[in-house]
């Protein structure tokens, strides 16, 4: 950890550097070069453009999503299942807004102020925020807030290209050993992220629906496992906890 | 004119596809951000819901590997994750172990059973 706890800086534009340097030092910023370089790489792998590449940087701004995206539309699933897809993998972003949302709520707050930190709310935005932001004057956070994705997302860019340059010239085994970045990284941060009983079962029998379901050529299948694993884990958690 | 349309096709569907059904949840929690809470039942499934979808592409891409990875045969693919997953439960629980050691198990496996 080597995040020192934000001073209060003397304007908006030292709160929004301050944050983007925060970003840069953060036990996050590994991961997320790891993450983007194996994304960059699956883009490549699919046939997809940089620039491509790029712009979903931009405007999805959630790294499961554009995998689930790419993957989608790159094994020939159609649009509507593909939207399907991202836009489950979308839900869990209302309630961190919802969450986050109150943090920057102060006297003077315009509700096009919010716009902006409301896109660049992602998991790692998220986690880091909830830890840093309630260390700020009230009129400095979103500043800081806008400086921390802002850094996040630069990142997000540049390793992506990277990864996007490299799947393209690395020899084919190290190459495929590019692509394997994504799905090794989710799973070790799903795992770590998971500490009650109800999100272990749900990544578990996820693992476990979706196999079977693109064995058998399931149509829409990224969505019945969200729905269906999902929901069966829900309600084991809720028998659980009526029968304890 | 057509080269143009097909130009753009591809950031016209990730423009459908990618951006509004992501952001739809976040403009959602911009004007519904009061009154619900992190533990509410609907908020909990909703959780459930997305972890379960990450899984099944993790399953996919792992499983159902695209491009180069394809070329690795599926059981040193499915061998290299567990190996990277153990790795990441012993050590720490980090996940630059899993992925440091999956990674080495799968270039090892690669470079023996290519095909």
């Amino acid at each position: 950890m080597s995040t020192s706890a934000p001073d209060a800086y003397a304007s908006s534009s030292a709160a929004f550097f301050g944050g983007m340097a925060s970003s840069l030092t953060s036990v996050f910023f590994p991961v997320m070069i790891g993450t983007f370089v194996g994304i960059g790489a699956l883009a490549h792998g699919f046939g997809f453009s940089f620039w491509w590449l790029a712009t979903s940087t931009v405007v999805v701004w959630a790294g499961p999503a554009q995998v689930i995206l790419m993957s989608a539309l790159g094994s020939g699933g159609g649009m509507i299942d593909a939207a399907v897809a991202v836009s489950l993998s979308g839900v869990r972003l209302f309630p961190m807004v919802v969450a986050l949302l109150p943090l920057f709520r102060g006297r003077g707050t315009r509700a096009r102020d919010l716009l902006l930190p409301s896109h660049f709310t992602s998991v790692t935005t998220w986690v880091e925020s909830q830890r840093l932001l309630p260390q700020l004057p009230h009129e400095l956070r979103i500043a800081f807030f806008n400086g921390l994705s802002c850094g996040y997302m630069a990142t997000g860019l540049v390793a992506g290209s990277i990864g996007f340059y490299l799947a393209a010239s690395l020899p084919p085994l190290l190459a495929g050993g590019l692509l394997f970045v994504t799905p090794l990284a989710f799973l070790c941060t799903a795992a770590r992220g998971a500490r009650q009983m109800l999100d272990r079962l749900a990544l578990v029998l996820g693992l476990g629906f979706e196999p079977v379901l693109t064995y058998y050529h399931v149509g829409l299948d990224l969505v019945w496992t969200g729905l269906g694993a999902g929901t069966l884990a829900y309600a084991v958690h809720r028998l659980r906890q009526v029968a304890a | 004119m057509n080269t143009v349309v097909a130009e753009l096709w591809p950031y016209l569907v990730l423009l459908l596809v990618g951006f509004l059904p992501n952001e739809m949840w976040r403009a959602l929690g911009l004007v519904l951000a009061r009154g619900l809470n992190e533990d509410s039942e609907v908020v909990v499934w909703s959780r459930a819901v997305a972890t379960a979808i990450l899984a099944g592409v993790i399953a996919k891409l792992i499983l159902f590997s695209s491009g180069s990875l394809a070329a690795i045969p599926l059981p040193v693919r499915v061998g290299a994750a567990v190996c990277g997953f153990l790795a990441f439960l012993t050590v720490k629980r980090s996940v630059f172990v899993g992925v440091a050691v999956g990674e080495a198990a799968l270039l090892l496996g690669g470079f023996l059973f290519a095909h």
